[in-house]
């Protein structure tokens, strides 16, 4: 997702912002996850943005995707080129108002971006965990968030925010606590991945496998399995795109050339794209985490959870306001998974907008700038956070 | 900054004047959600509305209603019976494919319908045909035969009689002589058939 990142170009911003780390399941208090294993300790790193007001109820949590971390909005420093990764909508005077909200958001359990991961030292080994890691799910990742919220003094959240797999958190959150949480707003996201979402996650997961230096996941004092990784964020960004958005984007375009090189270079602006996509991925991203996220994804299922069978029952239990918004294009959560999702909220009486928006940008498109989403959030912010003070 | 009265339209005020205080509402093609706006603000009624275009559902929930996105005729079936005190269908019906499942679902999720219509039988629309021998065109039905998204033509007298042959009630009914801009109106209480151009209706589910 951190092609797309740049600055605002209204210059609103939320400033200089700095990373904190919050550590909790201390030994013998371990976290006991949903596959029966316990982890601790346990650290998520973690940014808030605005002030949490007296009455502690103006607290909104963003969850990110696959690939992203705690840095939503502002610079690290002053001299820092690239801002966070939804600096377009979180700030002040923006659709997530920072002169209004408290925002949270913590890089998930099982990524590499401060929080406990694969890449984390085994306190029991003292070297890194690699596959030694407990495969956690998208409701342990929620567990650790809520431990976060109970340190920061939060009892109620206004709203929760996510899309992609940032979206299956928020909708896991309304399921496991859901007379904590006011609204939600899932974006481009779904009650459980289709089998085509898993089989382009096991496609990547298998390019990071065949990778030599992966060695079961054991290579943190050796070289990476980079080209695996590579390839996994490769075919992720054909996902994140669509036919359309490809056809504007590339077309048949041919890369610093004029004809075919009769090789194997890359040719076409869409294999330089993919490629650039990649090399630029494996700097940043660890392949466990890679592996560990996307399975926690392909297992999520609404419909398993809490004895419910159904996508009705399951949302028996929450007790929340949504916002659901779904993108024409997105071919990854296409909108019959999120009219889904809304029916079964309307067949429990709950409160639920949803908005289909017109975008040829695919699934990426909840990133991009959009006046449309923008005026989405902050009306449906603005009318929650009006309806608490009631 | 509370909206007065006279600044919804006509027919909506009418509509508004109809609904309990505090109670819930489904808005069925709710446009930009003026009538839904005017009722949440005025009489602190909770507010759902349907409608198909995009650009009016991001509109009103940016205004902060709740809007869904999605065909009406679809989107009633998925309610729990009784889930509302008022549906509402203003200015819709003669737009319906099948108005008599419309209703009948209307009536199963809502204790009470509310639905509005021009009156075909208005005396500028007989004296169109008359005169002109063409299908009429008027500014409540402004469109040619060929290009209007109004598929049905109603009489306020077929609609009694439609509630007799559907097996619904009406308990109100108020006919109105009004342009569709017009903040102002009458209300039409003698030959109203001939006279009215929109006829309001309150129903409700026929008692066994």
């Amino acid at each position: 997702m951190s092609e797309y990142i740049e600055h605002d170009k209204t210059g609103l911003s939320v400033g200089v912002v700095d990373k904190k780390l919050f550590t909790f399941a201390q030994p013998p208090g371990e976290l006991t996850l949903e596959n029966g294993s316990t982890l601790g300790p346990v650290t998520l790193a973690y940014e808030t943005y605005g002030e949490l007001n007296p009455d502690r109820s103006n607290a909104v949590l963003i969850m990110h995707a696959l690939s992203g971390d705690s840095h939503v909005a502002g610079y690290y420093s002053n001299d820092e080129a690239k801002p966070g990764w939804w600096e377009i909508m979180v700030g002040p005077g923006k659709g997530i108002d920072t002169n209004k909200y408290f925002v949270v958001c913590s890089n998930i359990l099982g990524s590499c971006m401060g929080s406990t991961g694969p890449g984390s030292i085994n306190p029991k080994t003292g070297k890194a965990f690699g596959l030694d890691f407990p495969v956690v799910t998208i409701g342990d990742m929620v567990t650790a968030q809520k431990a976060l919220i109970n340190h920061l003094g939060i009892k109620r959240i206004l709203s929760l925010v996510g899309g992609s797999i940032g979206g299956l958190q928020v909708l896991e959150w309304c399921l496991r606590y859901p007379d904590m949480i006011v609204s939600a707003i899932p974006l481009a996201t779904t009650p459980k991945h289709s089998a085509l979402t898993i089989a382009f996650n096991e496609v990547a997961r298998q390019a990071i496998m065949a990778d030599p230096n992966w060695h079961k996941g054991d290579y943190y004092n050796g070289a990476k399995p980079d080209l695996g990784l590579a390839v996994a964020r490769m075919i992720g960004h054909i996902t994140y795109l669509s036919d359309e958005s490809m056809r504007h984007k590339f077309g048949r375009r041919l890369q610093d050339r004029s004809d075919f090189s009769f090789n194997f270079d890359a040719d076409f602006q869409v294999e330089s794209y993919l490629r650039y996509q990649g090399s630029k991925f494996v700097e940043r991203f660890d392949a466990n985490s890679f592996l560990y996220i996307t399975k926690a994804a392909d297992y999520f299922d609404l419909t398993r959870q809490y004895d419910s069978g159904s996508l009705v029952k399951a949302f028996s239990r929450a007790m929340a306001k949504f916002l659901v918004v779904s993108f024409t294009s997105d071919w990854l959560y296409p909108t019959y998974q999120s009219k889904a999702m809304v029916k079964a909220m309307k067949k429990n009486g709950l409160d639920v907008s949803f908005c289909e928006i017109e975008a040829d940008w695919g699934h990426d498109a909840f990133l991009l700038p959009n006046k449309r989403l923008t005026d989405l959030v902050k009306g449906f912010l603005e009318r929650v956070y009006d309806e608490t003070k009631r | 900054m509370k909206q007065k009265d006279n600044e919804i339209r006509f027919d909506l005020q009418i509509i508004a004047s109809w609904i309990e205080p505090g109670s819930k509402v489904l808005g069925l093609g709710c446009g930009e959600g003026e009538l839904l706006h005017f009722l949440k603000k005025n009489k602190g009624v909770v507010c759902t509305g349907i409608e198909l275009n995009e650009d009016k559902v991001a509109k009103c929930i940016a205004k902060g209603l709740s809007v869904l996105q999605g065909d009406i005729n679809e989107e009633v079936l998925d309610y729990p019976d009784d889930a509302f005190d008022y549906v509402i269908l203003s200015q819709t019906l003669q737009q319906i494919y099948e108005p008599g499942e419309l209703i009948r679902s209307m009536l199963r999720i809502g204790k009470k319908g509310v639905v509005s219509f021009p009156n075909f039988s208005h005396w500028s629309i007989r004296l169109q045909l008359l005169a002109t021998g063409r299908a009429p065109i008027t500014k409540q039905l402004p469109y040619d035969w060929h290009d209007t998204p109004n598929i049905r033509v109603i009489a306020l007298k077929d609609f009694r009689r439609f509630s007799k042959e559907t097996g619904f009630s009406i308990l109100r009914e108020v006919a109105i002589n009004t342009d569709y801009h017009e903040k102002s109106g009458n209300i039409i209480k003698f030959f109203a058939n001939l006279r009215a151009t929109y006829g309001i209706f309150l129903i409700g589910k026929r008692k066994q």
